[in-house]
């Protein structure tokens, strides 16, 4: 019997992409359906009743729901081919805290670098900095954060520079300037087919958080 | 043999949660208990991210973050597993830990809430939590999320609740109503008098009366 696995996702989003991503790296086909978020299908409200949110996986009529617990079930299930996490625990944890600092740090301060203005964005920009530092200084000389290839914090991570024209435009800075090696680092990472082929352009995703703007008044 | 150490404090629900994973599996560590006030220059190495407790040292080396410290455990020392074997089991698990994980800071939040308008919010929060694990963790016979053996939900939601029915007893507010949430309430009681765990809950007094001073404290350097 085929496997069906269905994405509900909505293409700005960087926890979609992390999905994209990791289904491509592993072969696996499977229906995109984007949703509209003002209006969300009978399907994401049934399979997600608790946060309503995307993006969720849907496999063989099942559901599993937050990014990083689906990026880590479609690595166990699909095992046969480029593993995402490392094979010793101790790599694991490792794996899984930074995946984790990145929840905890980049979308918020990413966020407030577009919505925000004066003192607060100026805040929001250096926790943005300062977190990229941080993870320049765990990649070391690493060619990704998975070492000679794709890794969970790579997939965590490469869906966010999808947004950087935004909040360089916006933040008015340059990250390329603060943080060149990470700048490297996703260059690299778009260099990789699975990689490229599942994110948006940094121009349609501008464009994006030009009308979100002017949709919630911001000047 | 194979060191462990724990970096810890005694009263907080974090720790207990690797405290409790590391008794139910037989594995002996050497305890350190962290000043918040005046952490050790080990902690702050072990974890100069984010300078928190709980810290597990493994060997010589650092893992930080509670339920990412469980599974590593539950990776290294297989007896009494604590997260099932198949894979959408186990994200089933990895979600509820996620969501027990959220209702710390609710509750934290409570505590520190000023007024009364920030206090209602804050319950209210809490409600919506406990509502929908009401609601949707437990089937008709199960005890416990994991059926009749303690797994990581129960450990991921025990820490939690064992933390609200302490700020319960300091804000004089009952939150875990057992008509609100029979379920969940029996399922409590059924987990903090289970074996190893009985044993190592932080004494409830001893807990109200600390976090108690820390609230004092906090008010009084304000």
């Amino acid at each position: 019997m085929a496997d069906q696995v269905i994405l509900l996702d909505f293409w700005p989003s960087p926890f979609g992409m992390r999905l994209r991503i990791a289904l491509a790296e592993k072969g696996i086909e499977f229906e995109y359906r984007e949703e509209d978020l003002r209006n969300k299908s009978p399907l994401l409200l049934q399979m997600n009743p608790i946060h309503k949110k995307i993006p969720v996986l849907v496999h063989n009529g099942k559901p599993i729901c937050e990014s990083l617990i689906a990026v880590q079930y479609i690595d166990e299930v699909w095992n046969h081919k480029s593993p995402l996490l490392p094979s010793d625990p101790y790599q694991r944890s490792q794996a899984r805290f930074w995946a984790d600092y990145v929840d905890k740090k980049i979308y918020d301060a990413g966020r407030n670098i577009w919505t925000k203005k004066g003192e607060e964005q100026e805040a929001a920009k250096k926790e943005f900095i300062d977190a990229l530092k941080l993870l320049e200084q765990e990649l070391g000389d690493k060619t990704y954060f998975g070492g000679d290839k794709l890794g969970f914090v790579d997939v965590a991570l490469i869906p966010f520079y999808t947004w950087f024209k935004g909040y360089e435009t916006f933040g008015n800075f340059i990250v390329e300037k603060e943080c060149p090696k990470f700048i490297a680092w996703a260059k690299r990472c778009m260099q990789i087919e699975s990689v490229s082929k599942s994110l948006p352009d940094q121009e349609k995703v501008y464009e994006f958080i030009v009308d979100i703007r002017k949709k919630i008044g911001i000047e | 043999m194979a060191q462990v150490k724990l970096h810890g404090f005694w009263y907080s629900p974090f720790t207990l949660r690797v405290v409790l994973t590391l008794k139910l599996k037989g594995i002996p560590y050497e305890n350190i208990e962290e000043d918040r006030f005046n952490k050790s220059p080990q902690l702050l190495e072990y974890n100069p991210v984010h300078k928190k407790t709980p810290v597990l040292v493994h060997d010589g080396k650092p893992l930080c973050e509670s339920m990412i410290i469980v599974e590593y455990i539950d990776e290294k020392w297989p007896q009494y597993p604590l997260l099932p074997v198949d894979p959408y089991e186990r994200a089933q698990a990895r979600f509820w830990v996620k969501y027990a994980d959220e209702m710390i800071p609710a509750v934290g939040a409570l505590f520190s809430s000023s007024g009364v308008e920030e206090r209602e919010n804050s319950i209210n929060k809490i409600w919506e939590h406990l509502k929908v694990v009401e609601q949707h963790c437990f089937g008709y016979e199960k005890n416990i999320f994991g059926g009749n053996t303690i797994n990581i939900v129960d450990i991921a939601f025990g820490s939690a609740i064992k933390f609200l029915i302490t700020i319960e007893d300091i804000i004089e507010v009952k939150i875990l109503d057992a008509e609100k949430f029979p379920h969940l309430h029996s399922w409590f009681n059924n987990f903090k008098d289970a074996p190893v765990i009985n044993e190592n809950l932080p004494d409830h007094q001893k807990v109200v009366a600390f976090i108690k001073s820390l609230l004092q404290k906090s008010l009084q350097s304000s």
